[in-house]
């Protein structure tokens, strides 16, 4: 391993964690709500449940924020590197995943973690590790 | 008003994201890529986010209603099961192939990628097929 310090942005990453933090933190205190985005998204796919209106908002202002950033400044740089059949792929392993484990980044990486959920720290860790493997594998195994 | 903040959290997560570089999928792969050049930038976003909401967490676990008077909606599982951990594994997967989560999934949509489309449609598919499993595990 060696550290990409061109790459390396510990300022915003810190800033834009905090808002993040800051969101999770809003949504909870005043919604009384986990704001975890695979959870507010899966429970709109699905039929009843309460405050389908504030969840779709939340999303909603998930959605808008790019448009919002643009009236101020250009937009972060975007690189996928991925093709079609690999996103694909990628896009049902997500949905179907976080599902399953009951949450993502936010969800579980942020907001259990932040309650101290032993279930968020143990899910986090396994999407991680998995993660690294998994790029490992791509970039390492397979494609060098 | 509950539909406003609901409105402004989302907006306000969404810039955190774009903010700290979560919505680039070649920055989130880099984090991933510990045995490459390895950039930490999205540890610190974890930490940051956490950071921030330990104090509002730990009082909501303590409360019945929210400040604006609903009832708080935290999760109640306790138990560790295969479910939890295969699907978390399972995401993960999934997150190392493209580098995208769901939240800049989301962000990614209105840009005009056709990859960002492309990936929430099949998002949602995972999502879709999880409850016709569901459906057929309860029959």
């Amino acid at each position: 391993m060696h550290i990409d310090w061109a790459s390396f942005t510990p300022w915003t990453a810190l800033s834009g964690g905090a808002l993040i933090g800051l969101s999770a933190s809003l949504f909870v205190v005043l919604n009384g709500r986990v704001a975890g985005i695979s959870g507010l998204l899966g429970s709109l796919l699905q039929r009843g449940g309460d405050g389908r209106d504030e969840k779709a908002l939340f999303l909603l202002g998930l959605l808008a924020a790019p448009l919002l950033w643009g009236l101020f400044d250009t937009l972060p740089e975007v690189e996928f590197q991925t093709g079609g059949i690999g996103l694909t792929l990628a896009g049902l392993l997500v949905g179907l995943g976080t599902r399953y484990g009951s949450g993502c980044t936010s969800g579980h990486g942020v907001c259990g973690i932040a309650r101290l959920s032993p279930r968020s720290l143990v899910a986090t860790l396994a999407f991680m590790a998995s993660g690294f493997a998994t790029v490992f594998v791509l970039r390492h195994l397979w494609g060098g | 008003m509950r539909r406003l903040t609901a409105l402004l959290a989302g907006l306000l997560f969404g810039i955190g994201l774009l903010l700290a570089g979560m919505s680039n999928p070649a920055k989130v792969l880099g984090f991933l890529d510990l045995a490459g050049a390895w950039d930490p930038s999205l540890a610190l976003v974890m930490a940051g986010a956490i950071a921030v909401a330990l104090l509002p967490f730990s009082w909501a676990k303590r409360r019945q209603r929210s400040l604006l008077d609903v009832p708080m909606q935290l999760p109640q599982k306790r138990e560790l099961d295969g479910r939890l951990i295969g699907g978390s594994l399972l995401f993960g997967i999934g997150w190392g192939i493209a580098g995208i989560c769901p939240g800049p999934a989301l962000t990614l949509l209105l840009g005009g990628y056709w990859q960002s489309l492309l990936f929430v449609l099949a998002l949602l598919g995972g999502m879709g097929l999880f409850s016709a499993l569901e459906r057929r595990r309860a029959r």
